[in-house]
């Protein structure tokens, strides 16, 4: 075989390799199109929209997305609550307090944070955080989503923390300089300079950070509960759209029927989500990239 | 009569780890006149005046021997509170760094940090700054737009009006030019040549053009090394160095 022919093989098992990966997402959205479509030939897309309950299994039938959607967002919020306020401090210590050796310890030691098993999350939140709570809460329900937030707020503190910090860090140094030389304090060219300037890409970092959130399964199937509820309250049990896929995807629901398709409109909102904020998170990082480069 | 001198350097060496940059540089930079140091790239010019607002201190590896006098006293005692000192001491950078926040709020931030909020005074020094730097009449319609909407020279003359909201005595400009194209260069030479009644000015340059058409004193410095220093004049119609002599007619730099 000669050398040109080989190259061109390389090329072609390369190229195949990179569109499996584009096929796959592609058959994903079609399957979870298709069966939705299915799905909202028997609900109506309004009921699905407005309808407070969420009961396919029972014998009262109601296709609410509304409660599930209600768990994750009050799963999320709390994980925001935690991961937003920690992750942006750590980046400004790391970016503009750390020396480069600390910065060099501590970054790999908190991305280790990320690398912990969610389902390990998921059983320290229901079997450590909630009973420790309990002793602050009396009220706490045994699965809540108070604590599934906090841990998954946890768990994306490195992710907020290291893309805010690359964010600050390439802030030109002259701007720093700037304002040193009109006699700034530290605090002040960290939080009035940098963290500003560094703003599209921080809040890219929390969208991403959100996006995370709202897809975690492991830690919110386990520790958050499995009863849809229409409910701001964090101290009793929910259930998110993940959670509920899980509950599906595991029991004895039969495939084929209109219950077992409500995993797929849960999927397609899911998707939805996640996309539209990857997509704003993409776009922000962007546009900070062009300010700068 | 000598003016009165506002920094006095004093045979001072400094490092970049172990790599030295300036050795025994000794120089007196009066007041209320324009000084340049001059030298092709390399030569620790922009090293010097760093030192005189210690910025130098932002960085890790540095290292100074020698003195700095700056009113007479020790620049580098352990009871000067270096945010004071870099409030008197402005500076201006070789690539224009304007926040990226308003034209208004570039010009109020340094009175901001120091806690001063009061609308009308802040009105007042942004309108006098931007007056002094001669960018009012540029601007004046549009304080609230970015300050990253302006162009490379407007927003080389903010920065100045910056440092100028300050109430600085002394303003530093560390190749001010550089970026510029020809009339935006003049027009901030223009201002130097104003400034420097009211201020104590010293600039670092590699231009030999710009060092005679803006300095009263210039100072020559050549690897690290002073070669010589004196009135601007002198020193471009009689160098008393060879390497001078070859710098200011073009046969390096």
């Amino acid at each position: 075989m000669n050398r040109q022919f080989k190259e061109a093989v390389i090329e072609r098992l390369l190229l195949c390799s990179s569109l499996l990966s584009v096929f796959t997402t592609a058959a994903i959205i079609f399957i979870l199109l298709s069966e939705s479509l299915g799905f909202f030939k028997e609900v109506s897309i309004v009921d699905f929209l407005t309808d407070t309950q969420w009961t396919p299994l029972f014998t009262q039938k109601h296709y609410g997305i509304l409660p599930l959607l209600c768990g994750t967002l009050l799963t999320t919020l709390v994980a925001l609550l935690v991961a937003v306020p920690l992750g942006l401090v750590s980046a400004v210590y790391l970016s503009e307090y750390a020396t480069g050796r600390v910065r060099n310890y501590i970054k790999p030691l908190m991305e280790v944070l990320a690398a912990v098993p969610t389902v390990v999350y998921g059983y320290f939140a229901l079997l450590f955080v909630t009973p420790l709570l309990k002793k602050f809460i009396p009220g706490l329900s045994g699965f809540n989503a108070l604590s599934a937030g906090f841990v998954m707020g946890v768990m994306i503190i490195p992710l907020v923390s290291s893309l805010s910090e690359d964010a600050m860090h390439a802030v030109p140094m002259g701007l720093r300089e700037g304002a040193y030389a009109l006699g700034s304090h530290k605090i002040q060219v960290a939080f009035r300079i940098v963290f500003p300037a560094a703003l599209s890409g921080i809040t890219a970092a929390t969208i991403l950070a959100v996006s995370r959130a709202i897809g975690e399964t492991m830690i919110v199937a386990i520790a958050a509960g499995q009863q849809p509820n229409l409910t701001f309250n964090p101290l009793v049990p929910v259930e998110t759209i993940t959670a509920y896929i899980v509950q599906i995807s595991l029991g004895d629901t039969p495939h084929g029927t209109l219950e077992y398709s409500t995993i797929f409109v849960c999927g397609l909102t899911l998707f939805l989500l996640t996309f539209v904020l990857n997509v704003v998170s993409f776009k922000l990082k962007r546009r900070f990239q062009e300010i700068y480069e | 009569m000598e003016p009165p001198k506002v920094f006095e350097i004093e045979n001072l060496s400094s490092f970049y780890g172990a790599k030295q940059v300036l050795k025994k540089v000794s120089l007196p930079i009066y007041e209320k006149s324009v000084t340049s140091l001059m030298g092709p790239s390399g030569c620790g010019k922009s090293t010097l005046i760093r030192c005189l607002n210690r910025m130098n201190d932002l960085v890790g590896n540095f290292r100074m021997e020698g003195k700095i006098l700056y009113k007479s006293k020790d620049l580098f005692s352990k009871d000067v509170d270096v945010t004071n000192l870099r409030r008197e001491i402005g500076m201006v950078f070789q690539k224009p760094n304007p926040f990226p926040k308003s034209i208004y709020e570039n010009i109020a931030y340094g009175l901001k940090i120091q806690g001063i909020s009061n609308r009308e005074y802040l009105d007042g020094v942004v309108e006098e700054s931007l007056e002094r730097a001669a960018l009012w009449e540029e601007v004046k319609d549009r304080l609230r737009e970015s300050a990253l909407s302006l162009s490379g020279g407007q927003q080389q003359r903010l920065c100045i009006a910056r440092a100028l909201a300050v109430k600085p005595r002394v303003i530093l400009f560390d190749e001010p030019c550089s970026a510029l194209d020809p009339i935006a260069t003049a027009k901030i030479e223009e201002l130097i040549t104003e400034l420097k009644q009211n201020y104590t000015i010293a600039i670092v340059t590699h231009n030999t053009a710009q060092a005679a058409r803006v300095s009263d004193h210039t100072a020559f410095l050549f690897l690290g090394d002073m070669i010589e220093f004196g009135t601007t004049a002198k020193m471009f119609t009689v160098p008393k160095d060879k390497r001078t002599e070859e710098y200011l007619t073009g046969k390096f730099g």
